[in-house]
């Protein structure tokens, strides 16, 4: 099978996100870099894939150099090879300039599925995997938490509100991963040795043909409306407390 | 010239969502601001009959979609149809629910059209006669106010953040043909498994009580359980206990979970690590039940209480069961 999974490189979970004084975006000194958690689901679920039915997993990434790290750790994770579209023009993409970087890259590769992780943990649009869809004229399954491989099919599982469906969907398609899919591997110490010198070919702007301008704008950023400092309850017994809770719950909020 | 405010409207196994009317209001707001009309797309099978509801909340004219290729929802016909009727008739904005399906359809759409689209919004507004959506960035660790300069104007709403207002109002009918071919689709809904707790989802719920490490083990989560009856809301769950295998996956709320905000959020035992507060912190009201009065949840929190859970929550339940009887 020809594999691809679609990775990006983001801020840790854990980190504090400062906003640039300008409202220009935020500052990235002090951030740790990781793949973002869903990509992970996707690499793993590509490499599982690989293993059971044979073939090879690629790597596409759009980021800025140090991308270069996420791509390498999916390497050694087990993926055999990656693609690196890397320009100062898509610095300010959007999922839809993201899309269609990804697309043009993957164009005329063999490709039997996508993987793409369900949102990027740091814009949380959640649209490059369906536009990605839509350009490479594939169906699309997003929000994925089970993938059975069934020949020239999947069959998966997407959880929604209150239920989950059972969807077939013919190949090649894209899919994007939902927490639940798996559990990622770690890389090995053999396998980041490996990943070194496993092939990456770093692509720019001008060799895929593509615009750089994004369609949606980030005309500002602002830090979080800040929230009025709350009360503490006090109180000699828990009960005193609840009861108190309670009572402002209901007549001062006006909640329950 | 692209003009008009118009909504997808969702519908499941025949009736609206209430995330239809939050986008059937907003839009009018706009609408209003811009003096133009909104219009609303539906789509299903035997739905025609909804139509005339949306007009209710401010929607000028429906344009239906009825088929029965158009259900149950799959991603490919929905965005055929919707962006047939759409490149027809040129809005100058189109607003989708952030739910599970809108946000589907939302992504595939704006591939189809080309054209921008903020996610999960918490706030929409006109400036210079376009539309300004501001939506969390980082799980609300920051925000961004988007721009498009393409029509139309793609916004996702977050569910239970926009309110309801209904006025009276008929809402004109029109009918199209979707134009989806049935043989060219590639998926097909094979089953639809129901969960038959009869709980909303968490993104849909008005009150979460949610539980972190705090709780000790699955078995702690029966009070929460007890206190989310009592309060007609969902038990929600942090990262460490869902990773610890204490709750089901669906049940996390944070930066790498769900992103909530219901009117009421009450986290107990839950210290309020960054990316739990990411997903929570949109709630209107917060209240923090933690035996740390040094845990950051303290500082969101608009009540906190600093005690052991286990002794605080079966109280709270039976006071609110006091004051709800």
């Amino acid at each position: 099978m020809n594999i691809i999974a679609c990775v990006k490189q983001v801020p840790d979970t854990e980190a504090q996100i400062k906003v640039k004084a300008d409202g220009s975006g935020i500052e990235e000194g002090q951030i740790k870099w990781v793949m973002n958690p869903y990509d992970e689901f996707g690499v793993e679920e590509a490499l599982r894939l690989k293993e059971k039915n044979g073939g090879d997993v690629t790597i596409v990434s759009v980021g800025p150099a140090r991308a270069m790290e996420t791509i390498r750790t999916a390497l050694a994770m087990g993926a055999d090879k990656g693609i690196h579209v890397c320009d100062p023009a898509f610095d300010n993409a959007d999922a839809y300039v993201t899309a269609a970087a990804l697309a043009a890259a993957i164009k005329g590769m063999p490709c039997d599925i996508i993987f793409c992780g369900q949102r990027a943990i740091d814009d949380d649009s959640g649209q490059v995997g369906a536009i990605l869809a839509e350009l490479l004229e594939m169906p699309q399954l997003t929000l994925v938490t089970k993938l059975d491989f069934a020949g020239s099919s999947v069959k998966a599982i997407r959880p929604i509100e209150g239920a989950q469906l059972l969807i077939e969907t013919a190949l090649p398609c894209v899919v994007t991963a939902q927490k639940g899919l798996n559990e990622p591997r770690y890389a090995s110490l053999p396998g980041i040795m490996k990943a070194k010198k496993k092939p990456v070919d770093v692509k720019n702007a001008a060799a895929l043909g593509i615009a750089s301008e994004a369609k949606a704008k980030v005309a500002k950023t602002t830090p979080p409306p800040a929230r009025p400092p709350g009360k503490i309850i006090c109180g000699d017994e828990p009960a005193q407390k609840a009861v108190e809770v309670a009572r402002l719950l209901r007549e001062e909020a006006k909640v329950i | 010239m692209a003009q008009g405010v118009w909504i997808v409207a969702e519908q499941r196994d025949g009736a609206l969502r209430k995330i239809s009317f939050e986008l059937a209001s907003t839009a009018r707001k706009l609408a209003d601001q811009l003096g133009t009309e909104v219009g609303a797309i539906l789509l299903g099978s035997g739905i025609e009959g909804l139509a005339a509801q949306l007009g209710k909340y401010g929607v000028d004219k429906v344009y239906v979609g009825d088929s029965p290729v158009l259900d149950p929802y799959i991603t490919e016909a929905h965005a055929e149809a919707a962006a047939k009727i759409i490149k027809e008739k040129d809005p100058a904005i189109l607003l989708l629910g952030a739910s599970v399906q809108g946000k589907d359809l939302a992504g595939r759409l704006a591939g189809k059209l080309a054209t921008g689209l903020a996610t999960d919004c918490t706030e929409v507004k006109i400036a210079d006669g376009k539309l300004l959506a501001i939506r969390p960035l980082y799980a609300g660790k920051c925000f961004g106010e988007i721009v498009t300069n393409t029509n139309p104007q793609m916004a996702s709403l977050r569910p239970n953040v926009f309110p309801v207002a209904e006025i009276t109002k008929a809402a004109e009918v029109v009918k199209f043909d979707p134009g989806v071919d049935a043989a060219k689709l590639k998926s097909k809904v094979l089953e639809v498994q129901k969960d038959t707790s009869g709980k909303v989802d968490l993104t849909e719920a008005n009150v979460i009580v949610s539980g972190g490490r705090g709780m000790k083990g699955p078995e702690g989560y029966q009070i929460l359980e007890e206190l989310a009856d009592v309060l007609k809301g969902c038990v929600g769950a942090s990262r460490a206990a869902v990773d610890a295998g204490w709750r089901p996956q669906k049940d996390q709320v944070g930066q790498t979970g769900k992103v909530v905000s219901p009117n009421l959020y009450i986290a107990c035992g839950i210290s309020g690590a960054i990316q739990h507060l990411a997903g929570m912190s949109s709630s209107k009201y917060i209240v923090a039940i933690n035996k740390d009065a040094e845990a950051p949840i303290f500082a969101k929190a608009d009540y906190g209480i600093v005690d052991d859970l286990f002794k605080v929550v079966p109280e709270l339940t039976s006071a609110c069961k006091k004051l709800l009887a």
